[in-house]
């Protein structure tokens, strides 16, 4: 048996070449995440002339504004689905936030007698559902919300995820003694969770609050099921729309085209798309590096403890 | 009954804050429930007075029927198999590659390079699939396209499962590498300070330390994963491909085959679709079942329910 000297304890530290290699991995990976976003914003600023000469590039032969132009120039469109958007986005995640927190608190009380019972009621849609065509027909024919804002809304107004988030940063942030004390000061269940519960958990409303609100941004989905009125598309949807049936926005542009002052021949059509993308991308790149630190330990303490 | 109230008043006044939730749960979880009988009817709107109870309490019974149809095409039969299989191709790299990632992640020595990394690979999960095939179209567009000169993508089948696959990872790993990073940052540093005097590689410390400490949360999310195996991403499977009929053999899964039955016009194409959405359900909820049950097996703590 050969013992070999025990190497010398230098400390727990990787040697510099797999460290090298570690951050090459790594570093590609996390750079591919954000190039293809830095890809279409530079496609957005190239010319029209650019593009037909050499394509998307990273790279273009000429920077110019024109797909921004464009973009605003659509005018109406544009500014009544970024209303839409806004508007849903604001409104869903209040309503959204008030219900879950109120749903949360309950199973979060262990001295609530019908805690299972809404426990199970809630988690078993996890598992099991109507599935797609009778959640349509309901929110079109019983609800009779086609059409409307209130099918941007309401149909996702309540996840169990975020439930299950919002109990866990009751339990982990609320001790129990501080309802128990509030109780025998006299406080009312609303005035508990108004007052003493919801600023204890500020965190977990921030995290819950974030996730809500960038789902009602990104939404496309309720569009593409309930939205036929074009004043009524949201963001994402419109852009979806443009993608997939490019000619509305020719025909948008032909009305408008000779009042802005564009020539309708050497618009940039996929450059304006790309400008809007970049658009619609904009308000959450530009939140993103502040909200994510809350969403990650929100996440984090929220999907492990329990 | 104020009686009863004032006896129950705890009770009472939580109750009352169940219900906004509990009435939105009823309304479009349960019903909907109910509406799965729709799968063993030929629906049809009731032309007098098309209201939800009378269209289905006017539409006739077919039993099996609509079952029997979609499963007599070969179309239903390719979307099923699509969907297994990019879900198995899914399930393995994501675990596989989160887990390298967020391994590496955890030794980088560096707290603000890491956090820095770290910061780039969750982005894509807050970027709406729609603008994420706007990022596909940049590389793929048939004319301007960066890779537009190997072949016409849009109307070429050959590469979709290697881009989809790619346009998943790309929007799922940072998230599920954030998860196993929480777990890897949890474990005692003791014990890898104690393996590194007793002179054991930072290679083996991950295999006899971190991935052993982690073990119970790759089997929970591996089996939750599994579980849900029948369940296609929906945004994934219809934006990237930009609904292009020349690619659906190998880009329609099983929630782009519903909604696409849903909207032909055809008769009974509705009570299809709701007999299509309702295999999809049974069998994923005995997936679930089952997962459940080998989590109970292995690691009764895991369990979820």
């Amino acid at each position: 048996m050969d013992i070999k000297p025990a190497r010398k304890y230098r400390g727990n530290k990787l040697s510099a070449s797999a460290e090298f290699a570690i951050h090459l991995i790594v570093g590609a990976f996390a750079i591919a995440c954000i190039v293809p976003f830095i890809f279409i914003i530079v496609i957005a600023f190239s010319s029209a002339e650019s593009l037909r000469t050499i394509g998307y590039s990273f790279f273009p032969a000429e920077v110019t504004i024109t797909s921004f132009r464009a973009a605003f120039d659509m005018g109406d469109t544009l500014v009544r689905s970024f209303f839409v958007s806004v508007f849903v986005t604001v409104v869903g995640t209040f309503l959204s936030l008030l219900i879950t927190i109120l749903y949360s608190y309950g199973l979060y009380r262990k001295d609530y007698k019908l805690r299972h019972f809404f426990a199970f009621f809630v988690f078993f849609t996890m598992v099991f559902g109507g599935g797609l065509v009778p959640t349509v027909i309901v929110i079109r024919n019983l609800l009779n919300l086609g059409n409307s804002f209130g099918a941007l809304i309401v149909p996702s107004l309540f996840l169990p995820f975020h439930v299950i988030i919002m109990r866990t940063f009751f339990v982990t942030s609320v001790p129990t003694s501080l309802i128990e004390s509030a109780h025998i000061d006299g406080s009312g269940e609303f005035r508990t969770l108004f007052s003493i519960v919801i600023p204890l958990a500020k965190p977990g409303i921030a995290t819950v609050g974030l996730l809500t609100a960038i789902g009602f941004w990104n939404d496309w989905q309720l569009a593409l099921l309930f939205i036929r009125d074009r004043r009524l598309f949201p963001l994402q949807y419109l852009l979806m729309e443009m993608q997939q049936n490019t000619e509305f926005l020719r025909r948008n542009l032909t009305m408008i085209g000779s009042a802005s002052g564009i020539n309708l021949a050497d618009l940039p059509g996929e450059g304006l798309r790309m400008a809007l993308a970049v658009i619609i991308v904009l308000p959450i790149a530009c939140a993103y590096p502040f909200f994510q630190r809350f969403i990650i330990s929100g996440l984090t303490v929220g999907a492990i403890k329990e | 009954m104020t009686k009863f109230i004032t006896k129950h008043k705890k009770t009472f006044a939580i109750t009352l804050m169940m219900l906004p939730g509990a009435i939105w749960l009823l309304v479009l979880r349960y019903i909907p429930m109910g509406g799965l009988v729709i799968a063993f009817q030929d629906y049809r709107p009731f032309p007098q007075n098309p209201t939800f109870l009378n269209n289905i309490l006017n539409s006739r019974f077919v039993g099996f029927d609509n079952f029997r149809f979609i499963f007599a095409t070969d179309r239903a039969w390719n979307m099923i198999r699509n969907t297994l299989a990019y879900n198995a191709v899914f399930i393995v790299l994501t675990t596989i590659l989160s887990i390298a990632l967020a391994v590496c992640l955890s030794e980088i020595g560096s707290k603000f390079l890491a956090k820095t990394y770290q910061t780039l690979m969750f982005f894509p999960f807050f970027i709406s699939w729609v603008v994420a095939s706007y990022f596909v179209f940049a590389f793929l567009d048939p004319t301007f396209g960066v890779l537009s000169h190997m072949r016409n993508w849009y109307l070429d089948p050959a590469g979709w499962p290697v881009i989809l696959t790619i346009s998943h990872l790309w929007k799922s790993l940072g998230f599920s590498c954030i998860i196993y990073l929480a777990a890897i940052t949890g474990i005692d540093q003791g014990l890898y300070e104690a393996a590194a005097i007793d002179g054991a590689s930072k290679w083996r410390q991950v295999w006899a330390i971190t991935i052993p400490s982690i073990k119970p949360m790759i089997i929970m999310l591996f089996i939750m994963a599994v579980g849900r195996i029948f369940n296609a991403d929906f945004g994934l499977f219809w934006n990237i491909p930009m609904n292009m009929g020349p690619l659906q053999n190998v880009t329609e899964v099983f929630d782009t085959y519903v909604f696409r039955v849903m909207q032909a016009p055809i008769a009974g194409a509705i009570g299809m679709a709701t007999a299509a959405g309702f295999f999809q359900n049974i069998i994923g909820f005995v997936c679930i079942l089952g997962a459940n049950f080998i989590v109970r097996r292995v690691d009764r703590e895991n369990a979820m329910f």
